[in-house]
């Protein structure tokens, strides 16, 4: 019985997988078209504006000084934070981008969000091996902490596969949202403590720190360089110091992205005759 | 959940599909906004573009859908193919289905013939496993055994379409939808294409066709219909039915062309009311005069009737002499006649022609010249073979007598 079942599953998603599989393929040869590099340039741009980021920060702006490591901890919350804005951008233009094929046949069509997702996945994670060669370079203290990482990396993809869900169906009718969407995730990059240690917010306002802790965006990066470098970067939990208000940004997420699918399900039917 | 009897592949049940055409262009926030405000006319282009369609395809069959283009035919299909959503009505189905509104779907121009393959194929649900097994036929049918590592967009456009037809050819689902798109390429494509068809045919597949291809749809189709205005207005045997989608289909055009015709007939020959028309009308031409003799047949009793005969010239493509109207002739002619009764009159011009050919246009008409008995375009003619013009009068010359 429960052989059968699993079987159904199987069947039930198998064209969605091929399909999945399929997409994420052709975007990556697409992308690295007529390049001498290819796909090498997935990794050296990243690593190119690293080392630029690395100096600036190092040498002539010192927002982090005081603080050990900050340029590593930095390129961690820069590439969070292009993994949550690569997601949404993506998401939302792939449903209009890819009108002529929904137009024509008919298949499941979140999968083309998750395949705008899985390629800022891929470019993730080629970016985090140029974090592991930085935290070996600069000889930040390996510890077991460090795997706890990946727990917000997955908390910040669950909130930008949301946001991408209801970015892209509205989308759809209102091509408007592409430019109210630019101009939110300028003022997010902002309010999400992505260039400066959330901590120099604190000094001036606590309450101000504890606001933006709200984000989940913010909230998910600060927990993140905390346990990249627990010694000297807080964690949420040290600002806030409430259980309730913690949840909020979880909350947050669980709303966005539960409201997102429900929303994109009930509105993907319509999708061939409204693009 | 309606259960469906075994042998139906597919319910169609009172299909209906409205679009809403916005008066304003409803894609920016701004004119949602303005629209807001200003609520009037918001529904008012509503499409109706099917309304009401039922019918059931069962299992094995070859079912045609016919319909001229903006019938809404291929809505429906969309719709059967759950492309788009039906505003009210549903559609059952058991079986998988695969439909082909258009080959190559998703072909990507920048990837190669090998790569486009694997992308088509796999919207068409296959996996890499199983396009590895049948790549090589794939390749084989396309014919197209040296581009494969070509890039598409250096492909024709026939290229294309091969290789399309040849990754469309493997889907195996239960049911079909093959829109005419599948017929086109060169003679020898398409008889590829109608091998397919016959293969289909002969497996005992569903298979829904669209085509406006009457020879296809004969051949192949065990029945059809026939949509007209988002209706079925026909439901039968494929024969019925493609003679029924010919017979609408010419209709219009035909009827013009007929109407066109007759119209030009008569122009050349004769109209009119006929209470008077001509019987005959003959010429006799010497050096000095131009006879012509007009015999007319009554069939009413007629009170004045007035004989034009207006003279043209062909070699110059102009008219030179018009009778019955009192300015030219002078001698205003009538005549009355009872019905039955049959009259001749001899008109002798003074031929004052001059070298060339000439036509007369007769017409019998009331004083006033508006309402026509019978007229008669190029009734008769006769060319002058005098070399010199004498003079050409205002006021013509001519002599009319009954006889």
């Amino acid at each position: 019985m429960k052989k059968l079942t699993w079987r159904q599953i199987k069947a039930r998603y198998r064209y969605s997988v091929i399909l999945l599989k399929e997409l994420v393929r052709t975007d990556f040869k697409v992308r690295y078209q007529g390049s001498v590099l290819g796909y090498l340039w997935s990794l050296l741009r990243p690593l190119f504006m690293f080392i630029i980021l690395y100096f600036i920060f190092v040498y002539f702006l010192k927002i982090g000084k005081g603080i050990p490591h900050w340029p590593v901890a930095l390129l961690l919350g820069i590439v969070m934070w292009n993994f949550f804005t690569e997601i949404t951008n993506q998401g939302l233009r792939s449903i209009v981008n890819k009108g002529g094929v929904i137009r024509k046949i008919n298949f499941p069509k979140y999968i083309i969000i998750l395949s705008a997702s899985i390629s800022a996945l891929i470019n993730l994670l080629i970016n985090l091996v140029i974090i592991a060669i930085f935290i070996a370079v600069n000889h930040v203290p390996l510890t077991w902490a460090m795997l706890m990482i990946p727990l917000f990396i997955v908390e910040m993809f669950m909130f930008a596969i949301g946001c991408a869900f209801i970015l892209s169906t509205v989308y759809v009718k209102y091509r408007d949202v592409n430019f109210v969407w630019d101009i939110i995730i300028q003022g997010a990059f902002y309010a999400s403590a992505v260039l400066f240690p959330l901590s120099r917010v604190a000094t001036s306002s606590a309450f101000a720190a504890k606001v933006m802790l709200l984000n989940p965006a913010a909230q998910a990066i600060q927990d993140a360089r905390h346990f990249l470098l627990p010694a000297t970067m807080p964690s949420a939990n040290d600002y806030i110091h409430h259980a309730g208000i913690l949840l909020i940004p979880f909350a947050i997420i669980l709303v966005v992205f539960v409201f997102g699918a429900i929303y994109f399900r009930k509105r993907s039917p319509h999708f061939a005759e409204e693009i | 959940m309606v259960k469906l009897p075994n042998d139906v592949a597919i319910r169609v049940e009172n299909i209906h599909k409205n679009f809403h055409l916005p008066h304003h262009n409803e894609d920016s926030l701004k004119s949602k906004v303005i629209t807001l405000f200003e609520k009037k006319d918001k529904e008012i282009d509503t499409q109706h573009a099917l309304r009401g369609i039922n019918f059931d395809i069962k299992k094995g069959e070859f079912f045609g859908i016919l319909g001229r283009n903006g019938s809404g035919k291929s809505t429906l299909l969309k719709i059967i193919s759950e492309i788009y959503q039906p505003t009210k009505g549903k559609v059952y189905r058991q079986g998988s289905l695969v439909a082909f509104i258009e080959l190559g779907v998703g072909f990507n121009p920048q990837l190669t013939g090998r790569e486009n393959v694997y992308l088509n194929a796999a919207l068409l649900g296959f996996s890499r496993k199983e396009i590895d097994e049948f790549y090589d036929e794939v390749v084989e049918f396309s014919e197209l055994q040296d581009h494969m590592e070509q890039k598409l967009k250096n492909y024709s456009s026939g290229m294309k379409v091969r290789l399309a037809f040849a990754v469309a050819i493997q889907a195996h689902a239960d049911i079909l939808v093959l829109d005419e798109v599948l017929a086109v390429g060169d003679a020898d494509f398409q008889r590829k294409c109608y091998n397919y068809f016959k293969e289909l045919k002969n497996e005992r597949k569903t298979i829904i066709f669209v085509s406006h291809s009457m020879g296809l749809v004969r051949e192949y189709c065990d029945r059809a219909v026939l949509i007209e205005d988002g209706k079925i207005s026909h439901q039968g045997s494929a024969d019925d039915i493609a003679e029924e989608y010919l017979r609408l289909f010419n209709k219009p055009q035909y009827e013009k062309e007929q109407a066109a015709k007759a119209a030009a007939e008569r122009s050349k020959e004769r109209w009119g009311s006929g209470e008077v028309q001509f019987v005959s009308i003959t010429t006799d031409i010497t050096p000095s005069e131009l006879t012509v003799v007009i015999e007319v047949e009554g069939n009413a009793a007629v009170n004045d009737v007035t004989i034009g005969l207006d003279i043209y010239a062909v070699h110059a493509d102009k008219k030179i002499l018009t009778t019955g109207v009192e300015d030219t002739i002078q001698r205003k002619h009538s005549f009355t006649i009872n019905k039955g009764e049959h009259k001749t009159f001899r008109y002798t011009f003074e031929n004052l022609f001059g070298y060339g050919d000439y036509s007369i246009t007769a017409s019998l008409k009331s004083p006033g010249g508006d309402y026509i008995y019978n007229y008669w375009r190029d009734a008769a003619s006769f060319s002058d073979p005098k070399r010199t013009t004498k003079y050409f009068p205002t006021v013509y010359p001519v002599k009319i007598e009954e006889k």
